[in-house]
């Protein structure tokens, strides 16, 4: 078991495993995201408050959750390559940023848009889970600015550790900004004292969408990381070998 | 039609969701493309680089 | 061997020092957040409704520019010349010494931008018992932001066009400070409870100076490896 993480942290062999991973990752995610949104839209029965445009739901806090998590990740990853040196965790943080701000802006959107009918505004500056999220944005653009600025590799992979770990205070100041403020943000919905805050009805979609989103997540993820493997090692044999003995891409 | 038109929040719900399935589809999309594109660089350079050999 | 706070104290100097010889290091941003502060009654119109409106807003974001501005040249004149490879080559722990520079960039960065803040109360119409709070937001704020910064100096020093990333890096780390320097100023002005506000920039002041000194640190022997 340990021999085939190990095994991982190496390149060659992460850019072979990782393909035959991929696909148990997407099929399920895509699957469950399918489901989930139909489900979601046309099954779950309408909130009483909020009628039918609670459903945004069912992109909003996926798309919340894994820009979160995203950042997370890269943070981790950031400080396990600048601890262990391990080259690979260096890979992952560069591979995932660009899809954490993808989903960063799309929870900002869906945000605002599901904010226009409900609290009457698209944007309020001053709400602190709103304020917070914006920052997670501005944090991304820092990064992926930082590391096309640096042509060292291993430098600039060191540098946006450093920022990444720096910026993840940013995380649970998100989390419980609604919490600590008042804001027009709701509170928490589904990790709380007492349990989650919904119908079944209409909590089995949501919980299908974050789970089928961050499937997805891994498999989008584990496709870049190959990339960003390759590119890291194409002077080196193994390499070599793989690109001549295969016809096209 | 009221399924599609979702109580009048129809052009809201609908973007949302709309913009859920591009993101999707562009991350895939951007992913493949991007490796493709190494991939095929990678190789043109090697072959060179052997075929001056 | 000098001991930690002999090493400390003459790192502060040293930069002190090196900035009385070049005094625009220490003018250049205190007449950029004079000028920015005249721009907007210049662009908005002298209404005094508004300025009393917005002084606390503009105070806090000419503050912010100007320490941006000035964080350029933290370790810059030390990366050109080799002395920043002596640093990193000392026997000092290289936090202490960056905590050492970052003091001396307070004291001629934010200082006297705390020093000149009561003029904008004035000058914005904001009643006159604004200015002790106005004076303690600046000097709290400018101080995490010399801190903060010099994380985001220490990853882009000798960087091409090192500046403007600079200043993305620091913005998102520095907009809770000015929410709460602002804030807290208006609240004032207001004559509305703002010990709030205080609590957290000093709470955010705490947090940087146990924590960036080491970032800090780390930066620099990255940039120069």
């Amino acid at each position: 078991m340990w021999t085939f993480f190990h095994k991982l942290g190496s390149p060659p062999h992460f850019y072979r495993l990782s393909l035959l991973f991929s696909p148990w990752l997407a099929i399920p995610g895509y699957l469950l995201i399918a489901w989930g949104t139909y489900t979601g839209l046309f099954v779950a029965p309408e909130d009483y408050q909020q009628r039918d445009a609670f459903r945004i739901i069912y992109i909003h806090v996926p798309a919340a959750y894994l820009a979160q998590m995203t950042y997370a990740i890269m943070a981790v990853a950031g400080a396990i390559g600048l601890i262990w040196r391990m080259k690979l965790a260096h890979a992952v943080a560069a591979a995932a940023a660009p899809i954490g701000a993808s989903f960063c802006i799309l929870m900002l959107v869906t945000g605002s848009i599901w904010g226009r009918p409900m609290w009457g505004t698209w944007w309020e500056w001053g709400d602190p889970r709103l304020m917070s999220a914006l920052i997670l944005l501005f944090l991304y653009f820092g990064l992926i600015a930082m590391r096309n600025a640096i042509s060292d590799t291993a430098k600039a992979d060191k540098a946006c550790a450093v920022l990444a770990m720096v910026g993840a205070l940013n995380i649970p100041i998100i989390r419980f900004s609604v919490d600590w403020w008042t804001s027009l943000h709701q509170g928490a919905t589904l990790i709380r004292r007492g349990g989650p805050a919904m119908d079944a009805d209409m909590l089995w979609p949501l919980l299908a969408n974050l789970l089928g989103f961050s499937l997805v997540l891994g498999a989008v993820l584990l496709r870049r990381i190959r990339t960003e493997v390759l590119y890291r090692e194409r002077r080196k044999r193994w390499v070599r070998d793989l690109v001549l003995g295969s016809e096209a891409a | 039609m009221t399924m599609f038109d979702m109580g009048d929040y129809g052009p809201y719900v609908w973007t949302c969701f709309g913009l859920g399935l591009a993101v999707l589809v562009f991350n895939e999309w951007q992913a493949r493309r991007r490796h493709k594109r190494l991939f095929r660089d990678v190789q043109v350079r090697v072959r060179a680089k052997e075929g001056e050999q | 061997m000098p001991g930690l706070a002999a090493g400390f104290l003459a790192m502060v100097q040293r930069d002190l020092l090196l900035v009385w010889r070049r005094p625009g290091d220490l003018l250049n941003p205190l007449v950029f957040f004079i000028m920015v502060c005249t721009l907007f009654p210049l662009a908005i119109g002298p209404d005094a409704e508004v300025l009393r409106d917005i002084g606390a807003g503009v105070t806090w974001v000419a503050a912010l520019l100007a320490m941006l501005l000035s964080l350029n040249t933290l370790f810059l004149s030390d990366f050109e010349d080799g002395s920043l490879d002596q640093l990193l080559l000392s026997p000092q722990p290289l936090p202490l010494l960056a905590l050492g520079k970052t003091l001396a960039h307070w004291m001629s960065t934010g200082l006297p931008l705390m020093v000149v803040s009561p003029m904008i109360v004035l000058t914005y119409k904001l009643p006159t018992d604004v200015v002790p709070v106005m004076m303690v937001t600046v000097a709290l704020g400018t101080a995490s932001l010399s801190l903060v910064g010099s994380i985001g100096a220490a990853l882009t020093v000798g960087l091409h066009r090192g500046s403007t990333l600079l200043s993305l890096l620091v913005l998102p780390l520095a907009m809770p400070l000015l929410i709460f320097g602002a804030r807290t100023v208006s609240l004032a002005a207001g004559d509305e409870p703002y010990f709030g506000g205080l609590n957290l920039l000093a709470a955010y002041l705490v947090g940087a100076l146990a924590l960036a000194p080491f970032a800090t640190a780390a930066a620099l022997r990255i940039s120069n490896e």
